[in-house]
């Protein structure tokens, strides 16, 4: 079995050490970094994510799975810088101004990063404003917000309209989420898309960019 | 008359289908043995956090319209606006898991233990809303114990932020319990701190007065229904 094929099937496994140690090898082989991630990385959390949609393993196995991509990212990160390796994408996340739940923006977080995106989380009781400045700077795609309040939940039309008036429409994408959100729900703020759940959001992002 | 109440460790322990069903795994489901043993430690982690705590205050028909009334945002026409008009006995209630199991959840996060991380949060979860079904009997154990309930009283617990009780109810409710005896707060928007925390009105009075159809406008909005649930779950009369 070859070596990616390795990677990939023991971050099927959540076996993050392992995932660590193959993924080293495969540098000190030589392989190029591009190949290691897309073949190996990624290519076991795309495996992981189809099998979650399907009911055939559930939310606490792919965690296990994202811990050992993180690990195996940890050990690829300096030779993607070197060699020029660019992620599928940067997203913003944060949780709405005056929010602090953040489990489920953080679930968001684990797989978008499993899926190959560079993500910016800037936290909890993330002003409008926050939002938008980081995605100007960083100059990302997506702009993802979460919400767990009633209350909370019409800033994140602030940030849909702040991209907006800022003509950023066009550039920057946006995304929510959260219990009490809805598809009608994003739909009446106008943003780009919903997440019912955190697979569901990384597909949706997927879209939102153009991405396989 | 205001009430604290400390739980025993049996009672703190949260229910293991609706910590897997928090994970998304259905009841019943094999589960392999990384997530029993990841079930098992965030059941240690949460047994070694600060022991749960919860308080009642028994309030007039009166004074919990003021407090349901709230900031104004409410819904016209709610399922606890009517229940709580035949209510027989009123009380609001607040309990708190504490600081440190939000904390390690947290943690756990940012070390990068997603899957433990969020197994504990479900399992805190789990445990808030076990406690609040305590609450809601040790309620009725008080009103036994003063004659003020009969035999075919029910007591159950309502939450601003469902059904139509706008979350900013959060505010008078907990001016009028003074919850920080508890080490409860309240932020800005609302928010209860610590996060593993609940809060509401305990209505009592017969089962009936708590059946209701799920025909309010509000409930067309609803994407959980799990007042089903409870009402099914409530003694024939």
């Amino acid at each position: 079995m070859d070596i990616l094929t390795q990677i990939s099937d023991t971050l099927i496994g959540g076996d993050d050490e392992n995932v660590a140690r193959l993924t080293q090898q495969a540098i000190d082989q030589g392989i190029p970094a591009r190949d290691i991630l897309d073949r190996g990385l990624i290519g076991g959390m795309d495996t992981v994510g189809e099998r979650f949609k399907v009911h055939e393993i559930f939310l606490p196995e792919v965690l296990l799975s994202a811990r050992a991509m993180h690990a195996g990212m940890d050990q690829l990160k300096p030779l993607l810088i070197q060699e020029g390796v660019s992620s599928r994408g940067r997203v913003i996340i944060g949780s709405v101004q005056g929010d602090l739940h953040d489990i489920g923006k953080n679930l968001v977080g684990i797989m978008l990063k499993g899926a190959g995106f560079e993500l910016i989380d800037l936290g909890n009781d993330v002003a409008p404003e926050s939002f938008v400045e980081t995605a100007i700077k960083e100059n990302a795609l997506v702009i993802g917000m979460s919400a767990l309040l009633t209350t909370t939940m019409p800033m994140m039309g602030s940030v849909v309209n702040l991209v907006r008036e800022q003509g950023l429409g066009d550039r920057v994408k946006t995304i929510v989420g959260g219990a009490p959100v809805s598809e009608e729900y994003a739909r009446q703020i106008g943003a780009d898309a919903y997440g019912f759940d955190a697979a569901n959001a990384v597909d949706r992002v997927k879209g939102l960019i153009g991405v396989n | 008359m205001t009430e604290t109440i400390t739980f025993s460790a049996e009672e703190a322990a949260p229910d293991r289908n609706a910590v897997f069903e928090g994970q998304g795994i259905p009841a019943g489901a094999v589960v392999t043995q990384d997530i029993e043993d990841l079930y098992n430690t965030a059941l240690d982690v949460l047994s070694d956090s600060d022991a749960p705590v919860a308080m009642f205050a028994e309030i007039s028909k009166v004074d919990f319209t003021v407090v349901y009334r709230g900031e104004g945002f409410n819904e016209p026409s709610t399922p606890v606006k009517d229940i709580s008009a035949r209510a027989e006995q009123l009380a609001l209630f607040a309990l708190t898991l504490g600081k440190p199991i939000s904390e390690a959840i947290t943690q756990r996060f940012k070390s990068g233990d997603f899957a433990l991380a969020s197994m504990l949060d479900s399992a805190a979860s789990a445990a808030a809303d076990k406690l609040a079904a305590i609450v809601e009997k040790r309620f009725l154990e008080f009103l036994v114990s003063r004659e003020l309930a009969t035999p075919s009283t029910t007591v159950l617990g309502y939450s601003p932020g469902y059904c139509g009780w706008h979350m900013s109810g959060q505010e008078k409710l907990l001016d009028f319990l003074q919850p920080g005896r508890i080490g409860i707060s309240l932020t800005e928007s609302f928010l209860m701190q610590p996060l593993k925390s609940i809060s509401g009105v305990l209505i009592a009075g017969p089962a009936d007065i708590h059946r209701f159809a799920n025909s309010y406008p509000v409930c067309a909005l609803c994407e959980t229904q799990s007042c089903r649930k409870r009402i099914r779950a409530l003694p024939e009369t």
